[in-house]
């Protein structure tokens, strides 16, 4: 292609994501755009999407629909290209999100007409207005009963600042207003700027491992062109590749002549692991590399650390495959080995948020088929010593003898709740307990209040959005970011089963709260664990102090005294399955520990199970 | 050889809340084509797996008493036609309290039945509503009453603990009332709540009361004093008996040696063979007539399996398990079978050795379950 004809075709180039809160309608939205755009009927769009299947099969291309190339022709007679980006919708991966906006000029906010603005929302509404993208309101499900779309409206204005006649009305699920919305597209959304013929400059924002061809690199062409052959180079990680193949989603993969300024799409390069491809980076040619990165990009950090031991110790090298493997397509993923003196061999793993360590631990236990015990996750402490020297701990554990310690730092988050006013008090008093510190509270409408707080991360990281959930009756949403680090008064408190120190269970804690935390953590452990063959005291202690004391007692009584006349089976049966519950138990010392137990410690008060 | 033979007569006139054996409401059910079937079981059986001679027959249920005197009748008759019976045979039949008259008994003593199990349960009368039995602690006495004027001289009582409500000061009731009676054993079972029972819903609610480990244990304790009290010496985790009316039929199962079973959902161990019949009616009825053999499962005993069952079913008796009968049985030596299992649970005082014997302890006794697992070898 010809510079000229690179530049008129970036004219007709519209890149833009929806942004939404989860049920707010985007999907379906979606799906609208997707009929109206590539004229396809669903039904074509199912055996599209087959026929993508068969040739995953035959080229070994695995297909994420997060980036699609549409044609539309607008009221104005003219066809123009589309690129729909697709963004995680999880506060775990904000990042992602920030990096997924960065990649286009514009954004559909949908807004549903009878929930209004959510904290979800806003938080990536402020990504994209960071990145300077053109926001078109839509509020959405204006045909439900209980829409209040003039209210909704008003909320867009003084909530975000945009103009509430720029509010577009619609239904997404009923049709309703899909033509304006596209024509907006058309005529507020800028078209991609960026000259053709420099230097290549294309922002990674997701990729993918596949088992056949390698990394598939999802990216926007912001300058230059870029086609099979060329060489390219990884402009964070320095690393080289030659190019083999470049294509967009149509959504099937299509195999392009080249990708230019205002692309979104894919790219090949015999790249092996995902970790070489780090969302945010900058890919540029290696012949002709361009002075200066993209901005904004930033190595990923895990914020919540856990311990990833298996039940089986023999299961200890097939739980480093599985995370090897998991790796390859996770460059957030990172683990280490660790040793415990209660679980033995294991890994101490560093995640996004809870989310995706969650999502991680069940990724092994289902896909890899390997019982794991996960200990309570933890946040990266900052340890000031006496001596002067500084320490960085990610598992309590590791905290050295308070003597040492001259202080402590620990990583604090914005946390900003949306809530209808009758739930003020919930909140506040939940944000109180987590020891949060007020920062601001502000009226959306007359009903709905924004409340921001400075919450330690460690407080977030266990059950704040569920608590949160279930004290206001689900109507909060909740979005945090991380601010940095603060001084806080914190110990260590370590747990004891029949006198002996389990060092997978200690916690960092703040001193005001751990007699009251340890005594929740003794009974809850009392509830757990089963009863042994002999009595187990459970205690919680402070340095030498212990602080609180449970005991389990003894096992009374467990025999088969039933009449089951011949049937052994039964009776054979019955004692597999006593004797298959134990091996998923971690023996500890010589007490039989279930799994559930090790996360239990973060549990915060005894009322909620 | 086999010289057992368990009956399974599947019919109930009211079901029990906490029962999930094999049982079906007696109304509209074909009992007389059933007991036919049964017939030509017992035929086949004998033919394909012949034996010498039986020492042993139970005939329980469901509610053998449920049937007619007739039907009764048949069923033993056809028990006492095939079978060979040696003199010094025992051969007990459930009796529920209530549904066995002078005349089912007189028919029952006439035709060899020399020992009733008698399913009493508790004496006391809420408990008994409670847990679904038609019967009154009074209708006890009677069967035992008539029992004996027909001149059985063999007369077990079945008692359960552990019930939902249930307390200490009930039992207490029930076993002093026990010591009064005279009878020759007891069979005492703690409620397991089993799925697809009354209970098994109103556990699922919530709603069970059940006494909880500590009282079940402490009842255990208080019914082992009141048995011994009463000059009933245990010989099985659940038996008691007078000297010398230890059940023969069930230490066949401790024992681990071989037994027929006759009817739907009857389990057999014949030849190394374990198998397991239809238990629904029309499965049994249509397999029967289809192949003359109701199985639905087989399996054949593996030696693992066998060294597995002898240690887990043998140690249920207070005697334990011989350590020279398990090497004649199995070629090996007992601690070499199991190595390094044994030992263990001897230190932590479940097991101990004495004689020739290995036996549970005392303590052993109220925590059976966590001593027999250790004898699953596993893969």
């Amino acid at each position: 292609m010809k510079h000229e004809d690179r530049i008129k075709r970036r004219e007709k180039i519209r890149n833009f994501s929806i942004i939404a809160h989860i049920d707010h309608g985007k999907s379906t939205l979606a799906d609208r755009i997707l009929e109206k755009t590539s004229a396809l009927t669903q039904r074509e769009m199912k055996d599209q999407m087959l026929d993508a299947m068969d040739l995953e099969r035959e080229r070994g291309i695995t297909i994420k629909l997060n980036a699609v190339q549409l044609s539309y022709k607008a009221n104005d007679g003219e066809e123009y290209i589309f690129h729909l980006i697709d963004t995680p919708g999880h506060v775990d991966f904000t990042y992602e999100v920030s990096r997924s906006l960065a990649a286009c000029e514009g954004a559909l906010l949908i807004v549903d007409a009878a929930q209004g603005i959510e904290a979800q929302t806003l938080a990536n509404v402020y990504l994209a207005l960071d990145n300077d993208l053109e926001i078109i309101p839509v509020i959405n499900k204006i045909d439900l009963p209980s829409a209040e779309p003039e209210r909704v409206k008003q909320e867009v204005e003084d909530v975000i600042g945009l103009d509430k006649e720029d509010c577009l009305l619609a239904s997404a699920k009923s049709g309703i207003g899909i033509d304006e919305i596209l024509e907006a597209v058309v005529d507020k959304i800028p078209a991609p700027s960026g000259d053709p013929s420099a230097p290549l400059k294309a922002m990674i924002f997701d990729s993918l491992y596949d088992p056949y061809r390698g990394v598939i690199v999802y990216m926007r062409v912001v300058e230059g062109t870029v086609k099979p052959g060329d060489k390219v180079r990884m402009m964070a990680t320095k690393k080289e590749f030659e190019v083999q193949e470049v294509g967009v989603f149509t959504p099937k993969p299509t195999a392009m002549e080249e990708l230019t300024v205002g692309d979104v799409g894919f790219m090949i390069a015999s790249i092996k692991n995902v970790s070489d491809t780090r969302v945010g980076d900058t890919v540029t040619s290696a012949d002709r590399p361009t002075a200066e990165p993209l901005p904004g990009y930033r190595k990923l950090n895990p914020m919540v650390f856990c311990g990833l031991y298996p039940v089986d110790t023999n299961d200890y090298n097939d739980l480093r495959d599985a995370l090897e493997k998991l790796e390859l397509n996770d460059a957030a993923l990172q683990f280490e080995p660790e040793t415990s003196q209660a679980l033995g061999f294991g890994f101490r793993c560093g995640f996004l948020g809870l989310l995706h360590m969650e999502i991680i631990q069940e990724r092994i236990e289902r896909e890899f088929n390997i019982d794991l015990i996960t200990t309570a996750p933890s946040v990266i402490y900052h340890v000031y010593l006496t001596d002067g020297s500084q320490l960085t701990i990610d598992n309590p554990a590791n905290m050295p003898e308070q003597q040492k310690i001259d202080h402590v730092e620990e990583p604090y988050v914005k946390a900003q709740v949306m809530v209808p006013n009758d739930y003020v008090g919930a909140v506040m008093e939940l944000c109180q307990k987590k020891r949060g510190d007020y920062v601001d509270m502000k009226y959306m409408d007359e009903n709905r209040v924004n409340i921001v707080y400075e919450i330690p991360l460690s407080e977030i990281v266990f059950d704040f959005f569920d608590v949160l959930k279930s004290s206001t009756k689900g109507y909060a949403s909740f979005d945090y970011e991380m601010i940095g680090y603060k001084e806080s008064r914190l110990v260590k408190m370590d747990i004891l089963l029949n006198a002996e120190k389990i060092d997978a269970l200690s916690i960092i804690v703040h001193r005001d709260s751990a007699y009251q935390r340890g005594k929740v953590i003794v009974e809850k452990l009392k509830e757990l664990i089963p009863r042994q063959q002999f009595e187990v005291p459970v205690q919680a202690t402070l340095g030498q102090k212990i602080i609180a004391r449970s005991t389990i007692k003894a096992m009374r009584k467990n025999v088969l005294a039933k009449c089951y006349g011949g049937d052994i089976s039964r009776k054979r049966k019955l004692l597999e399955k006593q004797k298959e519950g134990k091996k998923r138990m971690k023996s500890v010392g010589s007490v039989e520990v279930p799994q559930e137990a090790f996360m239990s410690v973060l549990s915060m008060d005894d009322t909620k199970k | 050889m086999t010289h057992a033979v368990y009956v399974h007569v599947p019919f109930c006139e009211q079901i029990c809340h906490y029962c999930d054996f094999n049982k079906f409401f007696l109304a509209n059910q074909p009992v007389d084509e059933y007991l036919s079937l049964c017939e030509d079981e017992i035929v086949n059986t004998l033919k394909a797996f012949p034996t010498d001679r039986i020492s042993t027959i139970y005939v329980g249920g469901g509610t053998p008493t449920s049937l007619s005197t007739d039907q009764l009748y048949k069923l033993l008759n056809t028990i006492k036609l095939y079978f060979p019976l040696q003199p010094e045979l025992e051969w007990t039949v459930e009796v529920n309290p209530g549904s066995a008259d002078l005349e089912k008994l007189k028919m029952m003593k006439e035709l060899g039945v020399n020992r009733l199990s008698i399913g009493a349960q508790t004496f006391d009368p809420t408990l008994l509503k409670q847990i679904g039995r038609d019967h009154h602690p009074e209708d006890i006495d009677k069967t035992i009453l008539l029992a004996r004027e027909v001149g059985f001289t063999n007369l077990s009582l079945d008692l359960m603990f552990g019930l939902p409500n249930q307390t200490m000061e009930q039992l207490n009731t029930t076993l002093e009332k026990v010591n009064t009676l005279s009878i020759e054993h007891v069979s005492a079972y703690s409620l397991k709540v089993e799925e697809k029972t009354v209970f098994y819903q109103l556990f699922k609610k919530g709603k069970l009361p059940l006494p909880g480990e500590d009282l079940e244990g402490d009842m255990y304790e208080e019914l082992r004093i009141h048995m011994a009290k009463g000059n009933f010496h245990q010989y099985e985790i659940s038996n008691f008996a007078k000297d010398g009316y230890e059940s023969k039929h069930n230490v066949t199962y401790w024992d681990n040696e071989y037994y027929y079973g006759i009817g739907a959902g009857a389990h057999s161990y014949v030849n190394g063979t374990r198998r397991i019949n239809h238990g629904p009616l029309p499965k049994y009825m249509e397999a029967m007539k289809k192949t003359g053999f109701p199985f639905r499962e087989e399996h054949r005993v593996t030696l693992k399996e066998k060294m597995e069952e002898e240690m887990f079913m043998g140690l249920r008796k207070l005697s334990g398990v011989s350590m020279n009968k398990f090497r004649e049985k199995f070629n090996i030596e007992m601690d070499e079978a199991f190595s390094g299992v044994i030992s263990p649970l001897v230190n932590k005082g479940l097991l101990l050795q004495d004689g020739d014997f290995l036996r549970l302890t005392e303590k052993g006794l109220l925590l059976g379950n966590e001593v027999f697992e250790q004898f699953l070898l596993g893969e």
